[in-house]
C-alpha cells in the first residue's frame, strides 16, 4: 500500500505510536518518567538518534551489505548515541545525571533498530526522515503523557522540560500518591493507559 | 565474603534488573508467554551476561583506558557485546549442539537485551573490581531469570483467565509485573 509522505510522518503520532501502538521501547519508558521534565528529555534524545540514524542508513542503503546490515545499523545508532551523550554532558547536565544509564542505553532501544531494519533500509532519504520524525514525536508525546500522569498524582508537581517546578496540587491539603513513582507504580500506570488506548478506535 | 552475599542478595532481590531498575522489558514481555520460551532466555543471559561482564571490563581496563578514548565504550561495548553473542552461537553450534538446539534461537535476541548492556554500563559506573563485577553480573542475571520464570507462570495461568477486552495481552501483562514489582518490594529492607 502506497502511503503519502505526509502519512509516513502522521502514522507515528497515533496509528503506530510506541510504545503503545508498536510495544517497543518500554524500558525507557518506564525508567525515566518519573518527572515530566526526563521524560521529554529522553524522548528528545531518543528522536534526535532515530532521525539521524534513519537518514543515514537510508543514505547508505545501497552501501550497505545485506548480511551484516544489522551490526552497520549499530554503529551508526551507537555514534549518534555518543554524540547526544556528549552533548548533554555540556549543555544539560542535570538532565544528564538523572536520565543515568538509560542514555547510552538509547543504543538497544528496539524502536531504532526496529525503524532502522523495517523502513529506513528499505527507503527513500526523505519519507525515513519524516518517519523518523512522527515516531520520535509521538514516543516523546507519549512519554510526556506517561510522566504528566505519574508526576501529577505522584507528587502533585509539574516539572515543565528545561524550565521551572510547578505546583499542581499543594500539599497542604493534597497527599501525594508516592506509589505511582515507585516501580510497581510505573507498571501499573503504563498498563492502565494500554488499556485506555485499546478503547479508542485504532483507525 | 558476608558482603558478597549481601552484595548478591541485594542485586538479585533488591535492585531486581527487571522490576526495579527497569531494564530489558522487551524480552520480558515477549518470552514470558510460554514457561519453555522463559526458561530458555533465562539461561542464556545467565551465559552471556557473565561473559560480557568479565569481556567489557576488560575491554574498558586493557583496550579503552591506555587508548584514552572511554568516551566511545557505548560503540566499543555494544560492538563486543554482538560479537560475543556472534561467537558464543557459533562456538555452541560446533561443539555443544544439544544446548545450541535450546538456546540458538534467544542468543541473537540478547545482543538487543538492554539488560545485558545496561549492567555491563552499571558495573563500569559503580568503579566494581573484576570479580566484583562478574558476581553482579551473574547475580542481575539470576535475578533476570527469577523475575522472568515468575512471570512466565502466572501469564500462562493468565491465558486460562477471562480479562476484558481492552486489558488483554500487554496490558493484562504489564499489569501483573507491577504486582510482581511491589511484592517484590517487600524485599526493600534487607539490604
Amino acid at each position: 500500500m502506497a502511503r503519502t509522505l505526509m502519512q509516513e510522518f502522521t502514522k507515528g503520532l497515533w496509528k503506530e505510536v510506541p510504545p503503545f501502538r508498536l510495544v517497543l521501547g518500554i524500558c525507557a519508558a518506564l525508567g525515566v518518567s518519573t518527572t515530566v521534565a526526563d521524560g521529554v528529555g529522553m524522548g528528545i534524545a531518543t528522536t534526535f538518534v532515530l532521525v539521524c540514524g534513519n537518514v543515514l542508513v537510508s543514505l547508505l542503503r545501497k552501501i550497505i551489505p545485506a548480511d551484516i546490515r544489522i551490526a552497520c545499523f549499530i554503529v551508526i545508532i551507537a555514534t549518534f548515541v555518543t554524540i547526544v551523550e556528549l552533548v548533554m554532558q555540556a549543555y544539560a547536565y542535570p538532565l544528564f545525571l538523572s536520565l543515568g544509564v538509560f542514555i547510552p542505553l538509547i543504543v538497544v532501544n528496539c524502536i531504532l533498530l526496529g525503524r532502522a531494519e523495517a523502513f529506513a533500509y528499505k527507503r527513500g532519504v526523505v519519507a525515513s526522515f519524516l518517519d523518523g520524525m512522527g515516531i520520535g514525536i509521538g514516543y516523546t508525546l507519549a512519554l510526556a503523557a506517561l510522566s504528566a500522569i505519574r508526576e501529577i498524582i505522584g507528587s502533585g508537581m509539574f516539572s515543565v522540560p528545561f524550565g521551572p517546578k510547578l505546583v499542581v496540587f499543594d500539599t497542604s491539603w493534597y497527599q501525594p500518591m508516592h506509589f505511582l513513582l515507585t516501580a510497581p507504580g510505573a507498571f501499573l500506570c503504563l498498563g492502565l493507559m494500554l488499556a485506555v488506548m485499546n478503547l479508542a478506535p485504532s483507525k | 565474603m558476608m558482603d558478597y552475599m549481601v552484595f548478591v542478595v541485594s542485586c538479585v532481590l533488591v535492585n531486581n534488573i527487571l522490576l526495579a531498575q527497569f531494564l530489558g522489558n522487551c524480552p520480558f514481555l515477549g518470552t514470558s508467554k510460554r514457561m519453555e520460551t522463559a526458561v530458555g532466555m533465562s539461561i542464556a543471559v545467565v551465559f552471556v551476561l557473565v561473559l560480557a561482564g568479565g569481556v567489557t571490563w576488560l575491554t574498558l581496563r586493557y583496550v579503552l583506558t591506555p587508548l584514552k578514548i572511554e568516551y566511545l565504550r557505548t560503540i566499543a561495548f555494544i560492538l563486543v557485546i554482538a560479537a560475543l553473542v556472534q561467537f558464543v552461537e557459533m562456538f555452541l553450534k560446533r561443539n555443544i549442539p544439544a544446548l545450541y538446539a535450546g538456546l540458538g534461537i534467544y542468543l541473537p535476541l540478547i545482543t538487543t537485551n538492554c539488560a545485558v548492556l545496561g549492567v555491563c554500563i552499571i558495573n563500569i559506573d559503580e568503579n566494581y573490581g573484576f570479580v566484583k563485577s562478574l558476581v553482579s553480573s551473574f547475580a542481575y542475571a539470576a535475578g533476570f531469570g527469577l523475575a522472568l520464570i515468575l512471570f512466565a507462570g502466572l501469564r500462562e495461568r493468565i491465558l486460562l483467565a477471562r480479562v476484558p477486552k481492552p486489558l488483554q495481552d500487554v496490558s493484562i501483562g504489564l499489569i501483573t509485573a507491577g504486582l510482581i514489582a511491589l511484592s517484590f518490594g517487600a524485599f526493600k529492607g534487607m539490604a
